[in-house]
């Protein structure tokens, strides 16, 4: 017997340093999304990764995937297929939610839907109780990732620009830890900007051609600034420096998506990946969708959302398939 | 071998030419503080090395596997390690195989990762930046 609902899909996600399973309905209910982060370990090392291993999504991966059942009322009786991301990814770390997954699938003789992670991004725009349909123009902007997307169907995508350099998500980062800020520093510098002048410092963005990004030249920018001033200064102007550059990885992101979305002629925008979560992001874009909240960073609810537009691969096949670390 | 460089350009040119030196199994460690010009010394040493995808930071993704003319290139960043477990090694150990490894925030790995064959090291200097390379 099936659990309330019918079938349901159960996602993994272990490409970075977040271990998550979910269950998801087809209709794209989310009925549990369990994600074990590091970030508080993360905090206590000021961003540095306790340790950046596999064996820590080895270890985290079976409970993670017994809360989700759990937290859903369901067994594994109630999942009909299993998706995983497949990459891109660090491939260690990709390889434990693919064997985890085979393992599960082959197990129940279950088909198995292997997952882009960018796909699981952008399909995080498609869960219940707001889904959005394609077509839309799409910015996913995260620690590892900063991309222009014409999302044309479920299925469709097109590249039409990305960062040269830094992420956005990373330059956040990286900011912070200049400024002498805690982890994570995206939220940081999100939190001290609410108290400074974004207009007090104009930091340069860089314009390169077409529709692609660039944020190393905006991080030296901040460091300059950062070494003109003494230490109580710093203090001092702390909070209009946070303001100011997140001013300009802001103003960089609205220029960029807007214009991408005029040229692909779409009139709607949407925003995933962890930078969507900044606020002075969803303000300047007023317009746009953005990822619910939870879903901005890691989860494995986006990826069992993408694997309902993505095709399976039938039981056993999949046991040779392979994790890839960048397309 | 102390150089100035003036410029990202410039930064990618002297890459270039330490990349014609290199062959399969060599390391190289690429040092200095935040925007000191690593990812770009990188880039230009792929470049000549016949990469054509996109060289970016590989800060959160902490290891980029390019395809060059008849080379594998891994491009490494330890930022975000304290020190290297040996579990940590298994997960980096494959971008090490076949390939030259170029590997930013190198202090992490020290004594872990395999002998750098060539040490690089950027610096804020002036308006530009000075870059050390070092055979070792």
């Amino acid at each position: 017997m099936e659990g309330p609902g019918g079938p349901l899909i159960l996602g993994i996600e272990t490409s970075c340093d977040e271990t998550a399973a979910a269950l998801v309905t087809d209709e794209g209910e989310i009925r549990s999304s369990v994600v074990s982060s590091q970030a508080e370990l993360h905090a206590r090392y000021g961003g540095v990764v306790p340790e950046v291993a596999s064996r820590r999504h080895l270890e985290l991966v079976t409970p993670v995937i017994r809360e989700a059942l759990a937290e859903a009322n369901a067994s594994l009786e109630d999942v009909d297929r299993v998706a995983v991301t497949r990459g891109p990814g660090l491939i260690g770390a990709l390889l434990v939610g693919l064997a985890a997954a085979k393992a599960v699938a082959w197990s129940r003789r279950l088909p198995l839907v292997p997952v882009d992670h960018l796909d699981g991004h952008v399909a995080s725009l498609y869960l219940e109780p707001d889904p959005l349909e394609p077509p839309f123009l799409c910015l996913l902007a995260s620690g590892g990732h900063t991309m222009l997307l014409d999302v044309r169907s479920y299925t469709e995508r097109e590249l039409l620009g990305s960062t040269l350099d830094d992420a956005a998500g990373e330059a956040f980062d990286k900011g912070a830890r200049l400024l002498g800020l805690g982890y994570p520093g995206g939220r940081e510098i999100d939190r001290l900007a609410g108290e400074g002048d974004a207009s007090a410092y104009d930091f340069p963005v860089a314009r390169v051609p077409g529709l692609d990004f660039s944020f190393s030249g905006l991080k030296t920018a901040l460091l300059y600034a950062v070494r003109d001033l003494g230490e109580e200064e710093l203090d001092a102007r702390r909070a209009d420096l946070a303001a100011s550059f997140q001013h300009a990885i802001v103003r960089a992101l609205v220029e960029r998506v807007r214009e991408a979305a005029t040229q692909a002629g779409r009139d709607r925008i949407a925003i995933v990946g962890g930078v969507a979560a900044n606020s002075a992001l969803r303000a300047a874009l007023p317009e746009a969708t953005a990822a619910p909240l939870a879903l901005c960073t890691d989860n494995a609810a986006m990826i069992a959302s993408a694997a309902r537009w993505t095709e399976a691969v039938p039981y056993p096949r999949y046991l040779a398939l392979d994790a890839y670390a960048s397309r | 071998m102390k150089q100035q460089s003036n410029s990202p350009e410039e930064t990618e040119t002297l890459a270039a030419g330490l990349a014609r030196r290199l062959s399969a199994g060599d390391v190289v460690t690429v040092a200095g503080e935040l925007g000191a010009g690593k990812t770009t010394f990188v880039r230009g040493a792929c470049g000549a090395l016949g990469v054509r995808e996109r060289v970016t930071s590989p800060t959160y993704t902490i290891g980029h596997r390019y395809h060059g003319d008849g080379i594998e290139v891994s491009h490494l960043d330890l930022y975000r390690f304290q020190s290297i477990s040996p579990a940590e090694w298994g997960d980096l150990e494959p971008y090490f195989e076949d390939a030259i490894a170029f590997v930013e925030w190198p202090e992490a790995g020290e004594g872990v990762l395999p002998p750098p064959r060539f040490t690089v090291r950027l610096r804020h200097a002036d308006a530009g930046r000075a870059v050390e390379i070092e055979e070792c």
